[in-house]
């Protein structure tokens, strides 16, 4: 529900990075917006993705793509000294021994990763 | 077309948790304890709240809360029956509270400055959801479920009941007639989130608040009681 929120940060934030790229990169159109989140992070990837088109539209990023890369809990595992990876979010034990986990390495991300831009190229900037 | 990828990395709640940050350490200046109660619509956090103020006011402490709300502020007149100082905070029509509303809201409170309470209580909107993304500087986050909820709710929302720090079950006076399975519950619960505290609580016959209250004297340090 507050996917609008989220998306509209992102977008606040990738508007400001473009802003502090040199020069030669001023006009720049963003094809493409990646975002990692944790399996635990409580948001819907299809309602960013719908929400980020409303949040996105009369900026730099109006037009472009979207992509949420889903990571999936992993805990440390006191019994095995191991981080482990969970197979779902149903049980915080360990997939391999049984044991109960209670350190989280992995799950609660919820942050930009990168975007892509297309510079144009100096004969397109002066026609 | 010349393409380039600009690595980021940036945190989305970025602002948002660097406001929590500047929260929880004014928060620790100040010696008081925070919570963020957290559960459905419907699930008594107003009733197990005003009770909790209630008693530890009785107990002589300093409390007070904030509540939010998406409007009215019924929940602010209830609690403040307990003679603590409250402050509704409505959000509109946000799904959740976050560290800029907690900020604006401690500002300005007139009479209210966080070095003259020993507790302070957020009940945030009713929500199982959104509320678990924002970090508002608390010390305990407390997840609230009820008697009449069903027992799968931590296995269907584990990501609230997974970033608690304690769990209350509340409404357990009427445990029986709603066929509320308790060891499911508690079993249920602790496959969310092993270990985690848990409450069974009933505001308005008080079974379980003796026990919380000791929890929350216990974790400001042994003070305010």
């Amino acid at each position: 529900m507050h996917e609008l929120s989220i998306v509209s940060s992102v977008v606040e934030s990738v508007t400001e990075a473009l802003a502090a790229l040199p020069d030669s990169s001023r006009g720049a159109r963003v094809l493409e917006v990646r975002l990692r989140v944790g399996a635990l992070a409580s948001v819907v990837t299809e309602s960013l993705e719908f929400c980020y088109g409303i949040a996105s539209e009369g900026t730099p990023l109006e037009g472009s793509r979207l992509v949420v890369n889903v990571l999936p809990v992993v805990m440390h595992c006191e019994a095995c000294a191991e981080d482990v990876e969970l197979v779902g979010v149903q049980s915080f034990r360990c997939p391999r021994c049984g044991e109960p986990c209670s350190e989280m390495r992995q799950g609660r991300e919820l942050e930009i990763e990168s975007f892509e831009i297309d510079e144009m190229s100096e004969a397109e900037v002066k026609p | 077309m010349t393409t380039r990828i600009v690595e980021l990395r940036r945190g989305i709640l970025k602002k948002n948790d660097e406001l929590a940050a500047g929260l929880r350490a004014s928060y620790a200046t100040a010696g008081v304890l925070v919570l963020n109660l957290v559960s459905s619509p419907g699930t008594g956090k107003t009733a197990f709240l005003e009770r909790t103020l209630r008693e530890l006011k009785a107990r002589g402490a300093r409390v007070a809360a904030l509540v939010g709300d998406l409007e009215t502020d019924n929940d602010a007149r209830r609690l403040a029956a307990s003679g603590a100082p409250v402050r509704q905070i409505n959000t509109h029509g946000i799904c959740h509270l976050d560290a800029e509303m907690i900020g604006k809201h401690l500002d300005g409170w007139e009479g209210v400055l966080l070095g003259g309470l020993d507790y302070l209580f957020i009940e945030n909107v009713g929500n199982l959801v959104c509320p678990s993304s924002y970090d508002l500087g608390e010390k305990i986050r407390v997840a609230l479920l009820s008697v009449t909820e069903g027992e799968d709710k931590p296995l269907k929302y584990p990501t609230l009941f997974n970033s608690a720090d304690a769990a209350v079950i509340t409404k357990m006076d009427i445990a029986e007639p709603c066929g509320f399975d308790r060891e499911t519950a508690l079993k249920n619960i602790n496959e969310i989130r092993p270990g985690i505290r848990i409450f069974e609580t009933s505001a308005k016959t008080g079974a379980g608040m003796e026990e919380w209250l000791e929890y929350l004297a216990v974790e400001r340090g042994g003070r305010g009681q």
